[in-house]
């Protein structure tokens, strides 16, 4: 009896043990947590970070994703009056194709605006008028500064003054008067100029006056001198983007295939089924634990200061690392390979090559193939990252677009192009990988 | 008869070897084509790379070891220093551990929730399982360092945009990982919970979390250490920690090769520690071992 009760009481302690335990970790772990956050919180100064924060940069970047802004500018001294988009030399209109919203005249600008309000430029004076605000005036002279017909005492916060500078920013447009210029930003929804530079005689007709309508440009038929046009739009440089593009797969794909290539054979050596020697297995694996713990970054900055910066460099980057994992990974899966399938293949008198491609290939390819094609798309946006630091694809001209950190709607662009891209090869290598491995 | 079956099952068999040998040849054939135009991506790709480089393949061969030499030789005639430079890189490369840390426990906080939404079975808006399947699959695609950079202009550098960054896209990858687990979790003690009146909260704590919380913290683990190597290369583009340091030791050049040294020092080593810690954690997770469960012993 007291056999059989001792087991009993025995598992009847362990149990409360155990649920003791579990219990104890259930509230320990939330805690170990929270204490790390509450360290996480001074050791990053999230308390400063408001202070550090810079609210208007976010404003610019999220209302430049999905608007332009046109500068109308009066240079002051010359009296020159220029009307751009983002006023770049690129996109300045001349007097064939002043939008509708502005009217230019002799040393004058008037500009209509979406909420009816109207800003006039002319000569030294500008006039906004602020729909159920009233009238802004304010003229500038090399004497007397900025003057202003409002109080200044009890101007509203969306108006800034000073002797040397006015700012009146509202929904629909920015001015600004200073000595130097009478400058006027317009706000409109939507990528400007992303089709067809000012120059292209191909601005402003829609798709179907191209595709039907009558030949615009008598030296090309419309539609090559419109794809033309349109790839080698200046501002946006529609084709240099591709070919970035372009590059960053190129290094995903040298990438990982060369490093699946050269890994293969070294597995074999790796593995404890096929190493021919202790000696030989543990240096393989070494190799392999290096190559994977120098890191990408690291062998980025090695190789780019032997071949230069460009798409070689960050593919032979990525085959560097990956034939560590490819290394590691492929012997893993030899390892598991099942010894009866070679066994039969060698009793019909394979020799060891071919007991190799009979026997151990065929058990191997789909997992191999399934990790390679896995890391194809990793390694696309591995490759974004590495072409940010050795200057090649896509990450390249987005690092360039955010330093100049003037035109976020290209950012934008790039951005919106590079999760395409990333989703795109997802679906691909997931598409071959069904494919290769469940089909045939 | 027995002799007519023996001659008609040999010209079925001839006609079957036949058979089998064209379709043979056919596959071999196709998978020789395959070859051949993999071959000929493989080797143009490569041309064109070449090409759109800077230095080209064959001139910068020889001098592949150059900077690797000036690093150690520099490293090694100031030797001395390196304990001093190593100590001085410490608290950036705890940083950038940090932002890993804190990235992938968010992240995986995230992915859980999002992992819950969109398991067929467990979702309590089955309905909306697509959207926020796409909603992973758009924080998976979008990389970190274009969410950084980004940050990095709003937020000021520091670690914050990083750690934001790396949580985000870990949401992303772990949240598609975690739903494959759940999918593969038993229903019936969920079923079980579901006939007492337990809510959607108490059946996912109590039914499935410890079904699948040993796969869960796995995979965390194995992100954990994929984030340390996203954290050092957002270091490296201005958000602070072990990258920035190796960017600043590298960009002086000659003269600092002794603390770049000492950076890639500390780097490697950190990798190879948390590669080997997370792997063998994570064998014992999957594999378990008897001794770590008192019950099962007893049972048996």
């Amino acid at each position: 009896m007291s056999l059989a009760a001792n087991p009993s009481v025995d598992m009847h302690a362990r149990a409360k043990a155990l649920i003791a335990r579990k219990r104890m970790l259930a509230f320990a772990l939330p805690l170990i947590v929270l204490a790390y956050f509450v360290y996480i919180f001074f050791a990053f100064d999230i308390a400063g970070l408001a202070g550090r924060m810079r609210w208007d940069n976010a404003v610019t970047l999220v209302s430049d994703t999905y608007s332009y802004k046109t500068h109308v500018e009066r240079n002051n001294r010359t009296g020159e009056i220029k009307v751009a988009v983002e006023g770049e030399r690129k996109g300045t209109y001349n007097a064939t194709n002043y939008p509708a919203w502005v009217k230019v005249g002799e040393d004058a600008a008037v500009i209509t605006l979406d909420d009816d309000g109207t800003i006039e430029i002319a000569d030294d004076m500008v006039r906004y008028d602020v729909p159920g605000f009233g009238v802004i005036e304010a003229t500038q002279s090399r004497t007397g500064g900025v003057t202003i017909n409002l109080d200044p005492a009890t101007l509203p916060d969306w108006i800034s003054y000073s002797k040397t500078r006015l700012t009146v920013t509202t929904k629909a447009a920015r001015l600004s008067l200073t000595k130097a210029r009478s400058e006027v930003f317009v706000y409109e929804f939507g990528w400007e100029l992303f089709w067809f530079t000012l120059e292209s005689p191909y601005y402003g007709h829609g798709l179907s006056g191209i595709l039907f309508g009558e030949r615009i440009d008598p030296e090309r038929s419309n539609l090559m001198g419109a794809w033309q046009d349109f790839w080698n739009n200046a501002i946006w440089r529609h084709g240099d983007t591709v070919w970035a593009l372009f590059e960053t797969v190129l290094m995903a794909f040298l990438g990982t295939f060369g490093a699946a290539i050269i890994a293969l054979p070294l597995a074999f050596l790796a593995a404890r089924n096929f190493a021919p020697l202790v000696a030989i297995r543990m240096a393989a694996r070494r190799l392999f634990d290096f190559l994977r713990g120098v890191d990408g970054l690291i062998w980025t900055i090695l190789l780019s200061r032997a071949f230069g910066p460009g798409p070689l460099t960050g593919a032979l980057a990525i085959l560097f690392t990956d034939t560590g994992s490819f290394g590691k990974l492929f012997s893993e899966a030899l390892e598991n390979v099942d010894e009866k399938q070679i066994e039969g293949v060698a009793s019909t008198g394979a020799k060891p090559l071919q007991r190799y491609r009979f026997g151990v290939i065929p058990q191997i390819v789909p997992v191999l193939l399934s990790q390679v094609l896995y890391f194809l798309e990793s390694n696309t946006r591995s490759a974004t990252i590495i072409g940010a630091i050795t200057g090649g694809g896509i990450g390249l001209l987005l690092t360039q677009a955010m330093i100049t950190q003037k035109d976020w709607e290209e950012v934008s662009y790039y951005i919106v192009l590079v999760v395409l891209l990333v989703m795109a090869m997802d679906s691909f290598s997931g598409w071959l990988r069904r494919r290769l491995i469940k089909g045939d | 008869m027995a002799d007519l079956t023996a001659v008609s099952t040999g010209a079925s068999l001839d006609a079957t070897r036949a058979h089998y040998m064209a379709l043979t040849r056919q596959r071999r054939l196709y998978g020789g084509i395959m070859l051949l135009v993999f071959v000929l991506l493989l080797a143009s790709g490569f041309g064109i790379a070449n090409d759109r480089n800077a230095g080209g393949f064959l001139p910068g061969l020889p001098h592949i070891f150059d900077f690797p030499a000036d690093v150690v030789s520099e490293a090694w005639a100031k030797r001395a220093n390196l304990p001093g430079h190593l100590l001085k890189a410490l608290p950036a490369l705890i940083e950038t551990i940090n932002i890993a840390a804190v990235a992938t426990i968010t992240g995986a906080f995230g992915a859980i929730i999002l992992s819950l939404l969109s398991t067929n079975g467990l979702a309590p808006w089955p309905r909306l399982i697509p959207v926020f399947r796409r909603i992973m699959d758009l924080m998976r695609a979008l990389p970190e360092i274009v969410i950084a950079l980004v940050l990095i202009f709003v937020l000021g550098s520091g670690p914050v945009p990083a750690a934001i960054a790396i949580a985000f896209h870990t949401v992303g990858a772990l949240g598609k990982l975690f739903s494959e687990v759940n999918e593969n979790a038993d229903q019936k003690p969920l079923e079980g919970l579901a006939s007492v009146g337990a809510t959607w909260p108490q059946r996912m704590m109590l039914g499935l979390v410890p079904q699948v919380a040993p796969n869960w913290f796995s995979y965390a683990l194995l992100r954990f250490e994929i984030n340390i190597r996203a954290s050092a290369i957002l270091g490296f583009v201005g958000a602070g920690g072990i990258g920035y340091e190796l960017k600043n030791a590298i960009s002086w050049g000659q003269g600092k090769f002794d603390e770049a040294a000492a950076v890639f020092i500390l780097l490697f080593l950190t990798i190879v520690v948390f590669d080997q810690m997370s792997s063998v954690v994570r064998n014992r997770l999957t594999h378990g071992s008897m001794k770590s469960d008192p019950l099962k012993g007893a049972a048996q």
